[in-house]
């Protein structure tokens, strides 16, 4: 994001609203973007990876909220600190792109483009088939997953 | 007889995922099956009692992979359904928005998923480790085409200003001059990529296939012309479903698509560039001669080379777009609904995009038909493999299940519209 002010945070959620838990990161920013009132920059973003890079070639600290699939209980929330540590790309392989969020990480990661903060949020999800409706074990881990990210916001 | 069995369990670097089965026993290959698990269907069902104005921007989410792609098919449809017709400047905007998204789309291909086959590497990211220019190289081309795409389409997530009957919004010229130079470089990029592209090592594979694509009377294909192939077919767009046939297959839940009475055939790139060399740009002929490709291609392998003379015309069909443009009066053409069917089949980044639909006189969506590219190309896909492994037996398990892989990425199958998961296997019994 280009201009981004010093100092600010930049919360991008990445989904697919047509893929029921896939959306969750774009439910998330839209609670985000309503409680933290501008004082963040909020992106939703569909999750191609060459895309993803650009969004966030500028920024200084970066938190990324995303449907993730390890096999945990639906609705538990993942924290990676993507500087320490990669971003399997098992875990965020749901996306619809070969070159998705975790590909985007990595190849950063090895042309030394990565933000000086970046942090993944993943949400465990339980259902990707086609609908609008996060299954009830997201759902229920909303407010949760609000309050961790903006703990992180505010850090 | 000895068996052998090869087992991918995931195929990378295919957006979406699907999955692929092949079984060899002995020197001789005994199944192949391509599988894709949610067939396009499932969304038609979704769009069905909505209005008309919907279906571009609901198909081109669904999606994500190619919206433009499926906002123009779409457009094109509802235009089809209620007599109405889209010219001059707005006929050239969806022309210019198109060229971003082939540009945006094949240079994703091309450098991110396709050449790591090539030079060897698991995928970009070991790519960019010794060849970082080159992944640099192709980040900047797809951002050219990426800038032209929000420019003309607006973008949130996915491209919002394309409506039945043409824009909400148009460029002014002026809007249009920055992009212009940053296409200028996009296009010197783009004629490097066809000389680099054609220096990589391809395998010897070539077969007679029927090529599907658009063919119109004096543009290389985006959103209009008659559906040809060089095998004689010459139909309007309304007829495709007269022609062309979906069949189930019992092991994948997708359809695999034939030509009515003659079999599979194959749709993308390298069909719309063998059945429209003559349309392509001076340049892009140029290049294409310059890499040693003839007015038909026939080697899948090559289709990375293919995309690249694409991308070259796209970036040089944008440029002369820019320069001859004037902004229309109007953003969008009157569209009053009325009952009926429409018809849309544009050129995406992939090949040949069909929509269908049936209307009600308020335009609400009574039936929805959508044949994505990577349907019609399954059952080639799998018809390669099965002559493409026979010839390749003596490489270790890996190896082949590596130049499988490869084989099925000539495609760039898109397989997001259709599935999440991909599984790969090969069985050598």
């Amino acid at each position: 994001m280009a201009n981004l002010p010093a100092g600010s945070v930049l919360v991008i959620g990445i989904g697919n609203a047509y893929r029921s838990d896939d959306a969750v990161g774009l439910v998330v920013v839209r609670r985000l973007k309503e409680q933290t009132q501008g004082s963040v920059q909020i992106l939703e973003h569909g999750g191609e990876g060459a895309d993803l890079m650009e969004s966030w070639r500028d920024a200084r600290a970066v938190i990324l909220v995303d449907a993730a699939h390890s096999g945990a209980r639906p609705g538990t929330i993942h924290r990676i600190d993507c500087r320490h540590q990669p971003l399997p790309h098992s875990m965020f392989g749901d996306s619809t792109h070969a070159f998705g969020v975790a590909e985007a990480v990595e190849l950063s990661r090895v042309l030394g483009r990565l933000p000086p903060r970046l942090v993944m949020f993943g949400i465990e999800g339980e259902s990707y088939k086609l609908g609008t409706e996060l299954s009830p074990a997201v759902r229920l881990a909303m407010s949760q997953v609000v309050d961790t990210v903006l703990e992180e916001i505010n850090k | 007889m000895k068996a052998k069995s090869i087992k991918v369990d995931y195929l990378a670097r295919v957006e979406g995922e699907g999955g692929l089965y092949v079984k060899v026993k002995g020197r001789q290959v005994v199944d192949v099956k391509l599988k894709i698990f949610e067939p396009p269907r499932f969304f038609e069902a979704f769009l069905r009692g909505r209005s008309f104005r919907e279906a571009p921007d609901i198909t081109a989410r669904i999606c994500g992979i190619c919206p433009i792609a499926y906002q123009m098919s779409a457009a094109h449809a509802m235009e089809n359904a209620f007599g109405v017709k889209v010219e001059g400047p707005l006929r050239a905007l969806r022309r210019l928005i198109y060229c971003g998204e082939w540009i945006e789309s094949h240079a994703l291909h091309v450098y991110m998923l396709h050449a790591p086959d090539f030079l060897g590497y698991e995928d970009a990211i070991q790519m960019a480790k010794d060849h970082g220019d080159v992944v640099q190289q192709g980040l900047s081309l797809k951002k050219t085409g990426n800038e032209l795409v929000t420019l003309v389409g607006g973008r949130e997530i996915h491209p919002i200003n394309v409506r039945v009957g043409g824009f909400y919004k148009v460029p002014s010229k002026g809007d249009l001059a920055p992009i212009a130079e940053k296409l200028k470089r996009a296009r010197d990029a783009a004629l490097e990529t066809v000389r680099w592209t054609s220096k990589l090592p391809f395998p010897e594979f070539e077969r007679d296939y029927m090529f599907v694509a658009l063919r119109h009377p004096d543009e290389y294909p985006f959103n209009e012309g008659r559906i040809v192939s060089n095998k004689g077919l010459d139909i309007a767009i309304q007829d495709y479903e007269r022609h062309f046939a979906e069949e189930h297959v019992q092991y994948s839940h997708a359809l695999h698509s034939i030509v009515r009475g003659e079999g599979p055939y194959f749709v993308g790139p390298m069909a719309r560039y063998s059945l429209n060399f003559d349309r392509l740009s001076p340049l892009a002929q140029e290049a294409a001669r310059e890499a040693g490709l003839g007015p038909v291609c026939r080697n899948p392998f090559q289709s990375i080379v293919v995309r690249s003379v694409e991308t070259l015309y796209a970036c040089d069909e944008a440029l002369r777009i820019i320069e001859e443009y004037a902004m229309p009066e109007a953003p969008a053409v009157e569209v009053q609904p009325r009952a009926g069917n429409g018809f849309g089949c544009t050129e995406a980044p992939r090949g040949a995009l069909y929509h269908r639909y049936r209307l009600d006189d308020h335009g609400i969506i009574l039936d929805a038909k959508i044949v994505p590219p990577t349907s019609q190309n399954q059952k080639t896909i799998e018809q390669d493999l099965w002559e493409f492994v026979p010839k390749h037996f003596d490489l270790p398990s890996d190896k082949l299940r590596w130049q499988c892989e490869q084989a099925i990425r000539n495609y760039d199958p898109c397989i997001s519209c259709s599935t999440h998961f991909l599984k790969l296997k090969i069985e050598r019994e």
